[in-house]
């Protein structure tokens, strides 16, 4: 019997069956991403210590009820126009610089000047604090001390003028009952965080001529002590002073 | 002259697709091994909520995660529950799990753990509340709210 030639299998298809196994791949499998808000939750209080008493004028309040409204400052409001509400708290009186001097208004903080005076002041009595520090401790925390403010000293060259700080006590607060969605809850602290970000930027942008996020994500790859500065220096000016809160049942405030 | 048309007459040779299919099966390996396999099963459903101030984590290998929201088998109810790990847990074992969990880094990086809450969108927020407060409790203060990118409002 004649044998027949040994006949080549056609591997045209191979191709396509190989796609349909790439594209099967491609659509099941999910990438983790790990992109989030951050927070930082404050530490556990002990029971018996009460919060310290607040200036109402310094705190931001919000609140979130079950239905997902808001109350901020004793008004209703919509999330929309919560960020530019939450703005006009962080500027206050002006911060000294973009912002400028603003008439004091009895709902907003008070922002106190700091002048370079003070802060040269500051640094000198701290530097003879160090030179006659005799404890190897308290000598260190001096000198941590005059570190900071010789940070602030380099603030004002770097935003070229004095500026105007917000009160330590000044805080935004939300509040949210325990049948608020955890949506609703999420879209208030990124309208809160949104606020002081684009003030960042606003004040990064006039300064150093890039976004602040811009700044901070540089230093990530690259530290050094001149975007270290910069940051800090924003920073000083815009405190991000988001309170996780303790959790107080909102609905007793509607009640 | 005659050899000239000789030439003339053969059709044009295929081009070979015999490699295409390595090529392709090299891609499919190359995405295969790149992309990282969750490690856990996801036993709830989540649908993460939408936000605009987003920090990305660099450093996966310090994030634990918290999973909150439906079952996803339905014989255990619609009621939201927590998923640690690979197993739904109640509030009170957080606090647990994270003294488990931080054990698992490096002494020297054990502060920089970061808690990833992966909470559906529509769970109301009692449960995460008491997740929170045992997360307190346990002293693990950085947390991230998981969420995906939108735009900022009015910009």
């Amino acid at each position: 019997m004649a044998r027949r030639p040994l006949q080549e299998i056609n591997a045209g298809s191979m191709a396509d069956i190989a796609f349909l196994l790439l594209i099967f791949w491609l659509v099941t499998t999910t990438i983790d991403s790990d992109e989030g808000i951050k927070r930082q939750l404050p530490p556990p209080v002990p029971p018996d210590v009460d919060a310290p008493p607040v200036r109402e004028r310094n705190v931001f309040v919000v609140l979130v009820n079950s239905n997902d409204d808001l109350l901020v400052e004793g008004e209703e409001l919509k999330i929309g126009k919560l960020k530019d509400k939450a703005k006009e708290f962080l500027i206050a009186n002006g911060d000294g610089l973009l912002y400028g001097d603003k008439p004091e208004d009895p709902n907003l903080p008070i922002r106190e000047w700091v002048r370079r005076s003070e802060v040269q002041l500051q640094v000198a009595s701290y530097e003879s604090y160090v030179q006659n520090a005799t404890d190897p401790d308290q000598k260190a925390a001096y000198e941590r001390a005059l570190a900071d403010w010789r940070d602030k000293l380099e603030y004002f060259t770097l935003l070229k003028g004095e500026y105007k700080k917000l009160p330590g006590s000044a805080i935004i607060s939300m509040r949210n009952d325990k049948n608020t969605s955890y949506d609703a809850y999420i879209q208030v602290q990124n309208e809160l965080e949104a606020a002081v970000n684009e003030l960042r930027d606003e004040l990064s942008i006039a300064k150093f001529g890039v976004a602040f996020k811009i700044l901070e994500d540089e230093f990530e790859r690259s530290p050094s002590e001149d975007l270290r500065l910069k940051i800090f220096a924003v920073r000083e000016v815009y405190p991000q002073r988001i309170s996780e809160a303790e959790p107080l049942d909102a609905s007793s405030v509607y009640n | 002259m005659g050899k000239f048309k000789k030439n003339k007459k053969r059709p044009d040779a295929a081009i070979s697709t015999a490699s295409l299919p390595d090529i392709v099966f090299m891609l499919l390996f190359f995405f295969m091994v790149a992309t990282v396999l969750r490690t856990e099963e996801e036993m709830v459903k989540v649908v993460r909520p939408e936000a605009s101030e987003l920090y990305k984590i660099e450093k996966k290998h310090l994030i634990r995660y918290v999973n909150i929201g439906q079952p996803q088998d339905a014989r255990r109810g619609t009621e939201p529950v927590i998923q640690l790990n690979d197993q739904f847990a109640s509030p009170d074992r957080v606090r647990e799990w994270v003294e488990n969990e931080r054990s698992t880094i490096i002494e020297a990086e054990q502060s920089k753990m970061w808690v990833s809450l992966k909470v559906d969108k529509e769970t109301k927020m009692g449960i995460v509340t008491d997740v929170k407060q045992e997360l307190r409790q346990a002293s693990a203060l950085k947390v991230l709210y998981s969420a995906s990118q939108r735009d900022r409002t009015g910009s």
